[in-house]
């Protein structure tokens, strides 16, 4: 008998505790972060879309070799000692032209490991994370600032330069045996 | 009241005055269904620590607008082995359930549906209705969880009809009238004058009264609740178990008007409530068209009063709604067999017995 009203009791008490708290919760102001309109901060260091600073990169490969996931495509071509390709703001001397570098973000696994072997510092991770695309192909982002004409001119160029080095060679090559020949 | 005789002699014919008439509560219920269904996710929201709709309109005040005119377009689709004639049957049944109590609350001294002598009588009897028409739409939807739906409302409804006749019948063995419109107006003038403070009994039987009414007040709410199917008593809809319970099966406007009976019966058993305990449609303080001579103000006034206790009501169930888990189905039935039945029943016997002792 003394259990069913003291479960009267509890049941109309705890009921009226629990309306107490949601009634608290009616007037507190809400944590909805309404998402395009306002957008959370990002953590220090979050890793997001990777971004590759052209002007300094020296076309090392070595970020390329570091992904786990191989989604770095560089290719280079030897600069022509008469070629000026500038420094990079470190100060370091380029001596490469870097004709692809292509970054595949659908394969990207935002590991950040490309980031610390880069000698120079150019490719990092931004704050960008909305770039979602309705085509795959459209994730794959070139980084490259030569034009194709220019990156043809470059390729043409570099073979020219090592043709005319044969060249040379064989020129410089051919007369040998036959001066021993002399002697 | 002033509103029939008024519209029986514009129209010349007291049938087309009933016609008429008994539109009132659809004008009324339907700008409050929309109302309420925005309240409810706004509550829902605020006490979740949420925002809520706020897209459609100042504060998604237009989103239930919205949501109707998406639910008017939607495709109405019958499953292929329902019982089609009662399936389609079922929802209106279930609206016209809930739209006949409506028949008998006076929302104000000018106007009540019918003015019949039983009225209490007859709101519980349409409750009745109510259940035949869920039982009718969960059983022909040919569907486990639907039918299983069904089968929880009968059971609860029908169980926790007797508590609440218990203290219905309490209070009119105080009063001693089953008309829900002399009962509203027995309770006039002032706050003490509410039958939750012992109506208008001498005062000694008046204060002996007041902790047994308010027993009898706190049954019937509880009971209510129960039988318009809201949490904690929502089993027969329970979504994490059922899916929507008896209108599982329903889409577009069908599943409109369940939502519409839905809460057109939150304001029915509010307003039967706040009827019974509290006043129903009777200012507490007494009227500003009194005080200023305007006699035709009272009757708005007073529409505006029962509005307010019923949309209080409504909010306290929204309230409950998100505090309270859902009961088990044998938890739902201890608390009728075991607590509100033999309570209301003790509460009956004494408040006969100060009624007939007439100190």
């Amino acid at each position: 008998m003394r259990e069913y009203f003291s479960n009267i009791w509890s049941g109309l008490f705890t009921v009226l505790v629990g309306m107490k708290i949601t009634f608290k919760h009616l007037f507190e102001p809400s944590v909805t972060i309404q998402y395009p309109d306002e957008k959370p901060k990002l953590p220090e260091r979050a890793r997001n879309r990777l971004y590759v600073n052209m002007d300094d990169c020296i076309g090392c490969d070595q970020c390329s070799r570091a992904c786990p996931v191989s989604c770095i495509e560089i290719e280079t071509v030897k600069a022509l000692p008469t070629d000026d390709l500038g420094k990079t703001s470190q100060g370091k001397k380029k001596a490469l032209w870097v004709t692809k570098f292509n970054i595949d973000f659908a394969k990207c696994c935002y590991c950040q490991l490309c980031v610390f072997p880069c000698p120079t510092e150019c490719i990092y991770m931004t704050e960008t994370y909305e770039f979602s695309e309705y085509q795959r192909d459209s994730l794959n982002y070139s980084f490259v600032t030569l034009t194709p004409s220019e990156i043809e001119e470059k390729k043409d160029n570099f073979a020219k330069f090592e043709a005319e080095k044969a060249a040379q060679k064989a020129a410089a090559a051919a007369p040998k045996p036959a001066q021993k020949t002399d002697e | 009241m002033i509103i029939y005789e008024y519209l029986s002699e514009l129209f010349g014919s007291p049938v087309l005055a009933s016609v008429i008439q008994s539109l009132f509560p659809l004008i009324f219920l339907i700008p409050f269904a929309l109302f309420a269904v925005w309240l409810e996710r706004k509550v829902s929201a605020f006490m979740q620590d949420r925002i809520g709709p706020n897209r459609v309109g100042k504060h998604g005040w237009l989103q239930t607008v919205a949501d109707i005119l998406k639910l008017i377009q939607k495709e109405d689709i019958t499953a292929a082995n329902a019982d089609k004639p009662l399936f389609n049957i079922a929802p209106v049944l279930v609206f016209a359930g809930s739209y006949l109590a409506f028949a008998a609350i006076p929302f104000s001294s000018a106007y009540i549906g019918s003015s019949i002598d039983l009225g209490l009588l007859f709101i519980v009897a349409a409750s009745g209705f109510v259940v035949a028409g869920i039982l009718m739409g969960g059983w022909a939807s040919n569907n486990k969880y639907s039918l299983l739906g069904a089968v929880r409302s009968a059971a609860q409804v029908v169980s926790y009809e007797i508590p609440t006749v218990l203290v219905i019948l309490s209070v009119v063995m105080l009063t001693g009238s089953l008309s829900l419109y002399e009962l509203s107006e027995m309770q006039t003038s002032s706050i003490h004058n509410w039958i939750l403070f012992g109506g208008n009994a001498p005062l000694l039987q008046k204060i002996l009264l007041i902790p047994f009414m308010f027993i009898g007040f706190i049954i019937l709410y509880i009971s209510s609740l129960a039988e318009v199917n809201r949490t904690p008593f929502d089993i027969p809809e329970a979504e994490s178990e059922l899916v929507a319970g008896f209108h599982t099966e329903y889409s577009g406007m069908k599943f409109a008007m369940f939502f519409l009976a839905e809460y057109a019966n939150m304001f029915a058993v509010s307003a039967i409530v706040s009827a019974i305990f509290l006043g129903g449609y009777q200012s507490p303080f007494g009227y500003l068209g009194n005080t200023l001579g305007l006699t035709w103000l009272v009757p708005i006034e007073q529409f505006l009063w029962f509005s307010a206790k019923g949309l209080f009501f409504v909010f306290v169930q929204m309230w409950l709604r998100w505090t309270l888990p859902r009961l088990r189905v044998d938890q739902l039935m201890a608390l009728c067999w075991k607590y509100l039945i033999p309570i209301a029943f003790v509460n009956l016997l004494i408040i006969g017995l100060i009624v007939l002792i007439k100190i």
